[in-house]
């Protein structure tokens, strides 16, 4: 599974989101399954997922499935190979 | 990277130009807040002290909101010490992000930019219902952010869960942790269960708030509080003070504690209640509180009901001014100043 798939199934399953259902365009803001209590599952299962320890100033800005893949960049992840 | 960096000259310029230019911001778009500073003979301010200010329980009586209703993203409500009356404030989606920043910077200021393992001194059990936290609730939440791979302190039932804190301590108690958690939670569950057992809570940062009035009842103040934890291993202790009619806006506990601080976008006035004359140092009065925040409701300068004291000025932990609450105003003598807007609204 590429690393952009293995984000959009993070995404999916920390927010309860069916399997199928399109993730690339989510917004914090704009997804009511999308809370706060919901962006801490979230950020651990990317955690987890990435083995990385995001700092608390991404997971503050993380506001976007955009957005998320632009932190991870940060952290060594590129979704463009 | 810190916001307590002003001093006390320097912030109050810098506040001056930002807070006239919300209170005419606020006086364009919220027609309720205009007719109050009319009502009240406005004038611009040519001081912090000389803006004008709201009391806070006028969010309980009136709609407050300088946004069209399409662009309320989220209504945060609180219901005050009587219950009956709840305050509703009304969030866009830039303030509602704005908070969030603001308190993630001012909080960072004490932990750093990494998140620490955390405990929560509260129970999963309130969080239940998703779509209606108690303001408990949110606060937990807010925090929550700040750490990672937490652990609640409270089983369902609100029982400590002895097991769950050593096994925690186990994996992350040598290195810095967080604790946050409600005042009298921390007093009540964490440092007599600490104490009973031997928890080694030495490598801990602890940040609390909640008010003072159920340790009162029990004879603790914040000094014996203080001591007590440290007898327990945890000297890293950090009250707070905030509302959430200024959400995102907390006055901080410096290192050596005994004050709160002011972050370099927010500010307090004491003021005498009966002249509403600003009191000097070391004099006790009610306390204003100002934030740059709210920019979607008028709530930037606002007279609480608690009185507090400044201590001193640019000669604490961090610049400013260093403060303490005392307690509450009791509530008849707070009446007259909040009808006398209710009628000029």
């Amino acid at each position: 599974m590429s690393d952009l798939q293995r984000l959009r199934e993070a995404f999916r399953t920390a927010l309860d989101l069916p399997a199928d259902a399109p993730v690339d365009d989510l917004q914090y803001q704009d997804n009511e399954k999308w809370d706060s209590l919901a962006h801490m599952s979230l950020v651990a299962a990317i955690e987890d997922e990435f083995s990385v320890m995001i700092d608390t100033d991404d997971v503050i800005n993380m506001s976007s499935f955009a957005e998320a893949t632009r932190i991870l960049g940060k952290y060594g992840v590129d979704f463009n190979e | 990277m810190s916001v307590f960096t002003l001093s006390q000259a320097a912030k109050e310029g810098v506040l001056l130009k930002e807070l006239s230019a919300l209170t005419e911001h606020h006086r364009e778009n919220c027609e309720p807040y205009a007719r109050i500073l009319a009502a009240s003979g406005y004038t611009p301010a040519t001081s912090v002290a000389g803006l004008p200010w709201l009391p806070v329980r006028l969010f309980k009586n009136l709609e407050l909101k300088s946004i069209p209703d399409d662009e309320v993203y989220k209504v945060l409500t609180s219901s005050g010490t009587t219950g009956a009356e709840v305050s509703k404030i009304y969030l866009d989606k830039a303030a509602a992000a704005e908070q969030t920043r603001k308190l993630g910077a001012t909080v960072q200021s004490v932990l750093g930019p990494k998140r620490l393992p955390m405990i929560l001194v509260d129970t999963k059990a309130m969080l239940k219902d998703r779509k209606s936290f108690s303001a408990r609730g949110a606060g937990v939440l807010g925090m929550s952010n700040f750490g990672r791979n937490h652990v609640w302190a409270l089983d369902n039932e609100g029982h400590v869960d002895v097991e769950a804190l050593k096994g925690f301590l186990e994996q992350y108690g040598d290195e810095p942790f967080l604790i946050f958690g409600f005042t009298y939670l921390v007093w009540l569950h964490l440092y007599e269960v600490a104490k009973d057992n031997g928890l080694d809570l030495s490598n801990g940062i602890l940040i609390h708030s909640g008010g003072w009035k159920k340790l009162v009842d029990q004879a603790v103040s914040p000094e014996e509080f203080r001591n007590r934890l440290a007898g327990v291993g945890l000297t890293k202790v950090h009250n707070y003070y905030g509302m959430i009619e200024q959400i995102g806006t907390i006055f901080l506990e410096g290192p050596t504690g005994g004050s709160l601080y002011c972050p370099d976008f927010a500010d307090v006035v004491i003021r005498d209640p009966e002249t509403w004359a600003e009191q000097p140092v070391g004099q006790p009065g009610l306390i204003e509180v100002i934030s740059t925040l709210p920019t979607s409701y008028p709530g930037h300068v606002l007279l609480t009901e608690d009185l507090g004291v400044v201590h001193g000025v640019d000669d604490g932990d961090w610049p400013g001014k260093r403060f303490s609450v005392m307690g509450r105003l009791p509530r008849a003598e707070a009446r007259g100043c909040s009808d006398t807007y209710r009628e000029a609204a």
